[in-house]
């Protein structure tokens, strides 16, 4: 059996059904394996969208989602895709071919050191030496990948190797034991830690819980919803914890952080005990930490014991699995239930700065009501992906997630070119309508991904929101550097409808708020692609109504 | 309060390795005072041994994203005097006919052997803790010192404690 043929059946033993990938000479081994196999091999128009896919896949199912790509510039067109997944700790395997062993180091022909490269954020790697450790390498990879704090593994396979003759080696059906790895045992808590953490939520007058995406990945958002109920506590989350709790929940206060609601920075602000689940506290989630370790007690729950005492010091420290956790208070927190007073004194935050939404035609859509328009006809079985900039935000914070695992998104990378690649592979998942938000920005880093779509079928409805600028730098040129207007221009951009009919794919343009029904009902219509064109007032704000008073009336 | 730490580190012995362990450390931007690599009585097993000076917050961090790499089996975070540690001095010093004697004086205080020796010059081997190191060679500076190569410190938790794999 060859190298390929091992990397091919191990595959097939880890689950692996897809992969995105795109060929070349030191991958090709590999590539010439799969007809037959179990596994279909989605060909992509760039690398870096055969990782987002990837992504995607992963953060839909749950399981590490898989791609490959040759040696050198198709390595390093992976890394965006790597670094993004390490970021939000989505697992991933990813599959590149290496120029041939005796050639390694002597600068060969698309000769990279990808594992070098990828070190700082792959949670860990691997470069071949011998092919029979092959099956034994994918295993440990699928079980780094998708054990503890997931995240992407990278296998660097020279084509020697690939193409090499071995006997398969004799597996065993022991389970996967590295001695530097264990990420079992970590799951329960410290009864001691608990039993504390049940006092300090007692003995507070104000208690939030701020959830983060840690809730979703240790797929405790059953457990986390009863616990929410069962406690009252007011809730809050940071963006990779949208959909943890239900969006239209009485006890849901929204984002926090620099894009979130302003009445959910006050709501964590005011609060006397701040339950942290899972969640790392990015600058962007919370700017002041110190500020915040100040004013109010900190219970960190976290299964990573490395994120503790890292951005912020708690009070109370919990390594944890967030599943495991709650099972854990929830016994000894059965009998507690917030005080009335608190939760008037938040829910009057919340309804102060409630803005209602403009939705007079005036020449452009107001995104904000669109995404909610959206939400409202698109059901909770939809997925939604966006890309980074001003319609990231306005979906975190206008979308009704039911469920966190249909929100998908790049928070902590905040990468460009990600929604509709990771839309794709959420399609081939799921096989759910999925829909893909965009900027007339991003969307430019997405376009040959359209004939990926086209080729296999996948039939994402995208969305752009065009407002013909960077819109979220624009902003910030506008706040921050006197509305020096520079290089945020997207002068020149192609007419999108007639690039999508080139793809043969149906679009519509809206540009007022009185056809957003109209242009909702064509993109969500059947099981196909879709483009909608939606013009934004390119001097929206991100934040909403609240300070677009200061805005000027005229582009300058 | 910064205050000088050892952290020893048992670690598989692959290739890469240590440009993991490192790369953490400079991607931190935390400096590493001194290094030391070898091979363990356990087979697959090296040590690592890193000297940092940095306050117990920060080297607490760095441990904790140390023991998060695959390859990391275990480490063990020390205060610098709670070991016993040693690393090798190698030194070049210049010398004529009339001080020769002197050098060698000092070297025997030092309990320091003559490695080689030459016309104009004297070269020494020394093991010991930085202190003794270091003092050695401000006793050799007036000499005038050609050439020094040290190693990292080695190091050794005092008592029956013991870094197992």
């Amino acid at each position: 059996m060859t190298g390929a043929q091992m990397v091919v059946k191990t595959l097939e033993e880890n689950g692996v059904t897809t992969i995105f990938g795109y060929p070349g000479a030191a991958n090709c081994p590999i590539i010439d394996r799969l007809p037959g196999s179990a596994i279909k091999h989605i060909l992509v128009r760039n690398e870096q969208g055969a990782a987002h896919m990837a992504s995607g896949y992963a953060r839909v199912t749950n399981k590490p989602g898989v791609c490959t790509a040759t040696s050198g510039p198709g390595a390093t067109n992976l890394i965006t895709g790597i670094a993004t997944a390490y970021m939000d700790s989505v697992p991933m395997i990813a599959i590149t071919g290496q120029v041939v062993s005796n050639l390694l180091g002597r600068d060969a022909f698309q000769e990279v050191d990808i594992t070098g490269a990828t070190h700082p954020f792959t949670k860990h790697n691997y470069l071949i030496r011998n092919g029979l450790d092959l099956p034994k390498v994918i295993d440990e990879a699928f079980y780094i990948a998708s054990t503890g704090r997931p995240g992407p593994v990278l296998i660097d396979i020279p084509m020697d190797i690939l193409k090499k003759e071995y006997d398969y080696p004799e597996r065993k059906k022991e389970p996967i034991v590295i001695r530097g790895y264990k990420p079992i045992g970590m799951g329960k808590a410290h009864e001691m830690q608990i039993k504390k953490v049940a006092e300090a939520v007692k003995a507070s007058q104000k208690p939030v819980i701020l959830a983060g995406g840690g809730v979703v990945l240790s797929n405790a958002t059953k457990e986390f919803r009863h616990f929410v109920q069962m406690t009252g506590i007011p809730t809050v989350t940071t963006m990779t914890g949208v959909g943890v709790i239900e969006g239209k929940s009485d006890l849901n206060y929204g984002m926090i952080g620099s894009h979130g609601i302003k009445s959910a920075n006050m709501t964590l602000n005011h609060s006397d005990l701040v339950i942290i689940l899972g969640s790392r506290l990015g600058d962007r989630s919370v700017a002041n930490a110190a500020g915040l370790e100040k004013r109010t007690k900190l219970i960190h729950i976290d299964i990573d014991p490395a994120e503790i005492g890292k951005n912020i010091f708690p009070d109370i420290p919990v390594v944890g699995d967030v599943k495991d956790v709650l099972s854990q208070l929830e016994p000894l927190l059965r009998d507690y239930k917030v005080s009335p007073e608190w939760k008037e004194y938040v829910d009057r935050i919340r309804s102060d700065w409630k803005v209602e939404e403009e939705t007079q035609d005036n020449g452009f859509v107001n995104p904000r009501y669109f995404v909610k328009k959206l939400s409202e006809k698109a059901g909770s079985d939809a997925y939604v992906s966006t890309e980074v900039g001003q319609n990231q935000i306005w979906v975190a914070n206008n979308y009704n997630f039911s469920d966190p695992r249909h929100f998908i998104t790049s928070a902590g990378f905040g990468t460009m070119g990600y929604g509709l690649p990771s839309a794709i592979g959420a399609s081939v998942a799921s096989g759910s309508t999925v829909i893909s938000v965009m900027g007339d920005g991003s969307f430019q880093m997405d376009l040959p991904e359209m004939g990926t779509m086209r080729q296999w079928d996948i039939p994402v409805k995208m969305v752009v929101l065009e407002n013909h600028r960077l819109g979220m730098v624009h902003e910030h040129q506008f706040i921050n550097y006197k509305s020096n207007y520079y290089a945020v221009s997207l002068e020149g951009s192609p007419d999108f409808c007639k690039l999508a009919d080139a793809y043969g794919i149906p679009s519509m343009r809206i540009s007022e708020n009185s056809e957003i029904d109209k242009g909702i009902d064509a993109l969500l219509d059947g099981k196909k692609s879709f483009l909608l064109v939606v013009e934004v007032d390119p001097f929206e704000p991100t934040g909403g109504a609240l300070n677009s008073h200061y805005l000027p009336k005229e582009d300058k | 309060m910064e205050s000088k730490y050892i952290l020893s580190v048992l670690v598989e012995d692959n290739s890469g390795v240590l440009a993991k362990v490192v790369g953490l450390f400079s991607r931190r931007g935390f400096n590493i005072h001194s290094l030391a690599v070898g091979v363990t009585n356990i087979e697959g097993v090296s040590r690592i041994t890193i000297e940092v000076i940095g306050d117990e917050l920060t080297v607490e961090q760095i441990s904790k994203q140390l023991n998060k790499l695959i390859d990391v089996i275990k480490i063990k975070v020390s205060r610098s005097d709670e070991l016993v540690k040693r690393g090798l001095l190698l030194v070049k010093v210049k010398i004529s006919s009339k001080n020769r004697t002197e050098v060698i004086q000092i070297a025997n205080i030092f309990r320091a052997n003559i490695v080689d020796v030459s016309q104009s010059t004297i070269t020494a081997e020394l093991t010991g803790g930085d202190t003794k190191l270091n003092a050695f060679l401000d006793m050799l500076a007036p000499y005038g010192i050609e050439e020094t190569a040290m190693t990292g410190m080695i190091a050794l938790e005092r008592g029956t404690n013991v870094l197992k794999a």
